[in-house]
């Protein structure tokens, strides 16, 4: 069981009722925030943009992919759009699976492709200026 | 031809789509590409630059057809 999710905003708590499930014993979280710093500037705010179609298509395909690798009971993505503060979550990978092994692994790998492949852009925001992150070398 | 613009891209053309005139003769996504880096330089300034054909990553061989949704997709960020 699967839910792939372009959100407002998340809600730590309503992710982790989904999650919970009996025949799991192991829920492992990777949450992004915004960090309040990037190249040695002080970062304001975060702005997120998403291909929406294509971005819920590439998270499906990695869903799957991970749920023919490893044993999940349930797994959760979110990735939000819009702006947001410091310290705000914007992307969770949740996974449930029976022991906990495969729920840190599932998620490492979920959260590394995710930054490859699924068509979702950051600005960052600094006291002088604002770039898109990635865009140029 | 209607091409979704997004991020940086979006920027650099300064709006959320750019058409291709009918008149161009452009069959291939790598034949797009060509005729935008011409059009809006500052494209090949970009780490990478993709092309989306109905969702889906294309390659420079692929062929484009009327009725398809193409999107310009530059380095990607999310996370």
């Amino acid at each position: 069981m699967k839910h792939i999710q372009i959100v407002d905003g998340i809600d730590l708590n309503e992710a982790y009722s989904y999650l919970n499930t009996p025949e799991a014993g192991a829920i492992n979280f990777f949450v992004g925030t915004v960090r309040n710093n990037a190249h040695g500037k002080a970062v304001k705010k975060l702005v997120f943009e998403a291909y929406e179609p294509m971005a819920i298509k590439e998270l499906e395909k990695l869903a799957n992919l991970a749920m023919e690798i490893w044993p999940v009971s349930k797994l959760l993505l979110l990735h939000i759009v819009g702006e947001k503060e410091i310290g705000e979550p914007v992307v969770v990978v949740g996974i449930a699976s029976p022991h906990r092994d495969t729920a840190f692994e599932a998620c490492r790998f979920l959260i590394d492709e995710l930054k490859k492949t699924v068509p979702i852009w950051k600005k960052e925001f600094y006291e002088d200026g604002s770039i898109w992150v990635n865009a140029h070398p | 031809m209607k091409v979704k613009l997004f991020g940086i891209t979006r920027e650099i053309v300064g709006d959320n789509h750019l058409m291709v005139p009918e008149n161009q003769y452009i069959h291939t996504v790598g034949e797009l590409k060509d005729w935008l880096f011409e059009q809006h330089p500052r494209l090949a300034d970009l780490n990478s630059l993709a092309v989306a054909v109905d969702h889906t990553y294309a390659e420079n061989h692929t062929e484009l057809a009327v009725g398809q949704e193409v999107a310009l997709i530059p380095p990607v960020s999310g996370g």
